[in-house]
């Protein structure tokens, strides 16, 4: 019969579930975890195949209340992840892998390595291919951790070896450590990911026992291979690697340029930018001038003083040379209608006047030469600086004057 | 129709039941001294009745178990809720005498027991209920049930299972699948003639009973008292006794996973009825409670309307003749006559009569209240005169939290009972380890969230609101006068309100569809819509079951105006 109205177990629990999501949306966790108890009988007819059935429900959603809303701290929330996992046989990786999460989370360091360990030994029939891939992430976290006891020992061998001591067992443990966490965390980087932590952790590891030729391919790896999901830190990582390892800087300018193109804002486009102004080829010095200006079109580098340094600078030795204008043209062509009101407000430039003297400095300096010493940027805060006697500011007034008829060139 | 006497008086065959139970010749009004149960023994003792007594039962089985059948499962059922419509007041006649009389013409009926099997098949008979006539001492040889023989069976047995037509002993035929011995042979298409007994059927018995009676429970009553715990329906197989093992096929026909619904009650009453074959009822008169006149002045009550409007709920029955025994009255197996809900109607009929008086189109009543308001200023009577728009505040807010509180309720609902069920015997340890998980992790949050599991039951009661005039805050409107709504004319008070809209045009033909017509929330204005929620909440039936009642009585009142002016709109003058 067409009774849909008719109220049975299924849209019992339907509603009872609503109650519980509306109660944890709200952060009402005392009153989800009363609703939760009256949902947890659905267990007892748990024969769906449901995308998520009521065991794996009452195992994300409990682990939650308890998280934030428990009487017994971890121990109350241990012992029911350890329910959860004789729950359901299938899901013991996952849930030992959360479980994991919450420990580290809470600086228990130990039991996460110990349920790692454990979660490793673990076999149940036929491992599926799911399982494959949690299994070897918790491979991957042991080695994680095994890489953090080899930090632990290196620190205290290196303080043992100031204080004039020497500990051999110390450093056995260390080389110990290091085996295990490197055979793991090279087995997790092979597979296409993000990887960051792991691949921080290994290379630092390589680099500590001098192998840096597989360091470099690692991170070579990690950046430029395709099938590898597009990462910017991959190539902010292999940038730091190959500065440490003082690489020339054609290298440097190589591994900084794809981030400029898929992070402009980053803030090593600053060094980018440096590096760059110095080149002795010209289109090197017109990137980057391309490149700190992408910088300053977001708004992370707005109050920073060192960026518009780096724009002055370059600003400046093109005004005085009075050649290639037309990149400032350039430039500028594309910023003309935003950037006055983005940065050359005239309330901005009350602020900047008040909280940091160097960045309306600087700041006033690119105005007076991109807008003119009429602006009301450079007015305001040359007149200021001139006011409080500070002498940068009256050599800032008269170096804008002084070119004032490039602006003219430039604004066309 | 059971009885077959000859009248004393005129000769002629025509009974009826009087209030007191007796027998009177409808011919010539005689009433005599035979009343019914003594009719009712002496029919049963006119059918052969095969009985065995206890002693005879097949030797146990390994389990510790014993042989049941599930019509016995439900004679237990019936007799567990008739206890408890006792505790509720009912009176015992109930469960002693009709009850257990309508139970034992079904099996008679349904062939499970109390007559001769075609082929010779014999049917065990079943302990009977305590208190009732001796029927069970008659000595008779034990006979055994022979299997039916079946081609096939039906896909919700887990194994196959083809039963053989036997002289076996029927322990050895009883397979895996069901505790009870022929719980298997429940989901057969061969049963479809016999009117399969089913768990909702058994309030269908209950309701039955109470209206052979005419006890003061309505099926809405019935029903919520059945959610609420007070009458036994969920899990109330945890009650057998420990020897009747249920499990398999068992589980399907016993345990319930969702609430009955009214309709589905009431349709299956009614087809029992007539599958009994059952005389007339006993007459619904204007001083029973079931009578619209009295339920009408319990839902104003419940609703906080003014007394008053009694005198209106009154002359609609009146004019209509709904108020009639003939029309109130059960016949069961007569189609011509539509059958009534006594619940329904009532709710229906006041609601017919605020929208005589309110309109209730979502405009003219409020200009009412506001009217009513205004005359309130100057009322020298010692009542208030009513005000819809204070009305409905109060209401609205009662209401709000009542339905409130009541989905909470409906979604903390605990369906499990305390022992746990195991479909077979492998999955038994599965099932225990489950339930233990399941308890502790009710433990674990029930500690957190600090409530205490409620283990008491709120206390059945008729009325689910209550207004009381002693309250100051002014919130109890039976006392108010409907003065300030009414105006004097040609000496009589009449409604102001001189329109009035109808639900439908026109009724749906009972026979292409389930409804008289059909409701759609935004179709119609919100204050109709309020009072059917407010009734739909008090009865717990969907608002569609009350405009069907509604739209059958404006029908009633309005046909004949209708049929005069074939041109019409949807308002009408009075």
């Amino acid at each position: 019969s067409s009774h849909e109205h008719k109220l049975n177990f299924q849209k019992s629990k339907e509603a009872c579930l609503n109650y519980i999501q509306d109660a944890m949306l709200q952060k009402q966790w005392k009153r989800a975890a009363e609703f939760l108890t009256f949902y947890i009988e659905a267990l007892e007819k748990d024969f769906s195949r449901e995308y998520m059935g009521p065991s794996e429900i009452i195992w994300r959603i409990g682990s939650e209340i308890l998280w934030h809303h428990s009487h017994n701290g971890m121990k109350e929330f241990n012992s029911f992840i350890e329910q959860m996992k004789t729950l359901a046989i299938t899901r013991y990786l996952k849930v030992s892998l959360e479980h994991v999460f919450h420990l580290l989370c809470n600086g228990l360091i130990d039991e996460a390595y110990q349920t790692l360990s454990l979660a490793e030994s673990w076999r149940h029939g036929e491992q599926t291919s799911v399982q494959d891939k949690e299994m070897k992430l918790i491979e991957a976290y042991r080695g994680l951790l095994d890489y953090y006891s080899w930090a632990k020992q290196k620190h205290i061998l290196l303080k043992h070896g100031q204080d004039g001591f020497e500990d051999l067992s110390v450093e056995q443990e260390m080389h110990n450590c290091f085996r295990k966490a490197a055979v793991n965390l090279k087995e997790i980087i092979k597979i296409p990911g993000v990887w960051d932590p792991f691949v921080k952790c290994y290379v630092d590891l390589l680099e500590f026992y001098g192998d840096h030729d597989e360091a470099r391919q690692v991170l070579n790896e990690y950046a430029y291979n395709s099938k590898f999901p597009a990462n910017p830190n991959a190539h902010v990582y292999l940038y730091q690697f190959l500065k440490r390892q003082g690489e020339s800087k054609k290298s440097l300018i190589s591994a900084l340029k794809i981030l400029h193109d898929s992070v402009p804002s980053h803030e090593l486009m600053i060094d980018f930018n440096i590096m760059l102004q110095k080149s002795k080829k010209r289109k090197k010095r017109r990137l980057g001038l391309e490149v700190i200006f992408a910088a300053l079109d977001y708004a992370g580098c707005k109050e920073n003083v060192k960026a518009w340094s780096c724009l002055v600078k370059q600003l400046k030795q093109i005004v005085i040379s009075e050649k290639h204008l037309d990149w400032i043209t350039q430039e500028w062509n594309s910023r003309r209608d935003w950037w006055p009101a983005f940065h050359f407000s005239h309330y901005l430039a009350k602020r900047n006047w008040q909280e940091n003297e160097s960045l309306s400095y600087e700041k006033a300096l690119v105005a007076g030469i991109l807008l003119g010493k009429d602006c009301k940027y450079f007015k305001y805060v040359s007149h200021q600086g001139c006011k409080a006697q500070v002498k940068r500011f009256r050599m800032l007034k008269k170096f804008v004057n002084k070119h004032n008829p490039v602006y003219l060139r430039i604004s066309g | 129709r059971d009885f077959n006497e000859r009248c004393a008086q005129c000769s002629e065959v025509n009974w009826g039941l009087t209030d007191g139970g007796r027998f009177y010749c409808r011919s010539c009004h005689n009433v005599t001294e035979r009343t019914r149960e003594v009719i009712n023994t002496e029919f049963i003792s006119n059918t052969r009745v095969q009985t065995i007594s206890r002693g005879s039962r097949n030797k146990e089985k390994t389990d510790g178990g014993c042989e049941w059948y599930v019509c016995e499962g439900f004679q237990l059922v019936l007799k567990k809720q008739a206890e408890a419509l006792e505790a509720l007041g009912v009176c015992p006649q109930m469960k002693d005498e009709i009850l257990c009389n309508f139970w034992r013409l079904y099996l008679q009926k349904s062939k499970q027991a109390y007559c001769d099997r075609p082929d010779g098949e014999t049917v065990k008979a079943l302990p009977v209920c305590d208190s009732s006539t001796d029927v069970e001492s008659e000595p008779e040889t034990p006979s055994l049930l022979h299997l039916l023989s079946l081609s096939e069976s039906e896909g919700d047995l887990q194994t196959d299972s083809s039963f053989v037509s036997s002289t076996s002993k029927v322990s050895a035929s009883t397979s895996v699948c069901s505790g009870s011995v022929d719980g298997s042979l429940y989901f057969t298409k061969n049963q479809k003639e016999k009117l399969r007994m089913t768990m909702p059927m058994t309030l269908s018995f209950c309701y039955m009973a109470l209206l052979w009676l005419r006890e003061p429970m309505t099926l809405s009553d019935l029903l919520r008292f059945v959610v609420e715990g007070h009458i036994p329906y969920l899990n109330v197989f945890q009650h057998f006794p420990e020897k009747m093992k249920l499990y398999g096929v068992d589980l399907k026909i016993f345990c319930v996973e969702s609430w009955p619904v009214y309709e589905e009650v009431y349709d299956k009453m009614l087809e029992l009825a007539a599958f009994l074959d059952l005389p007339r009822f006993p007459d619904i008169t204007d001083s029973c409670f079931l009578h619209p006149d009295m339920l009408c002045m319990k839902y104003l009550m419940e609703a906080n309307l003014p007394d008053e409007l009694h005198n209106w709920t009154c002359r609609v029955v009146k004019k209509i003749s709904i108020g009639e025994a003939d029309f109130l009255t059960l016949v069961p197996g007569n189609k011509s006559t539509r059958k009534v809900k006594y619940d329904v109607l009532a709710a229906a009929v006041i609601i017919v009569v605020l929208k005589l008086l309110f309109l209730l189109d979502d405009h003219y009543e409020w200009l009412l209240s506001d009217l009513a308001e205004e005359r309130n200023t100057n009322n020298k009577e010692g009542r208030p005169y009513f005000e819809f728009k204070k009305w409905y505040k109060v209401i609205k807010c009662s209401l709000d939290a009542e339905q409130k509180k009541l989905d909470e309720e409906r979604a903390k609902y605990q369906w499990r009972c305390e022992k746990p069920l195991f479909y077979s015997a492998d999955k038994k340890s599965k099932v225990l380890k489950r339930r233990q998980m399941v308890v502790n992790l009710q433990n674990q949050f029930g500690k957190l969230s600090g409530s205490v599991r409620p283990a008491e039951k709120p206390n059945p009661s008729s009325f689910q609101l209550s207004w009381s005039e002693e309250n100051t805050d002014g919130n109890c409107f039976h006392g108010h006068s409907l003065k300030g709504i009414l105006q004097e004319k040609r000496g009589v008070l009449a409604a102001m309100n001189p329109d009035y809209w109808l639900c439908t045009v026109e009724l749906c033909r009972e026979r292409s569809c389930d409804h008289l017509a059909h409701y759609r929330e935004v179709e119609f204005p919100q204050s109709y819509h309020f009072v059917l929620r407010l009734f739909s909440f008090l009865l717990r039936i969907q608002p569609s079951t009350i405009h069907d009642d509604v739209c059958l009585i404006e029908h009633k009142l309005f046909n004949k105006k209708l049929c005069k002016k074939p041109k019409y709109n949807t308002v009408i003058r009075k």
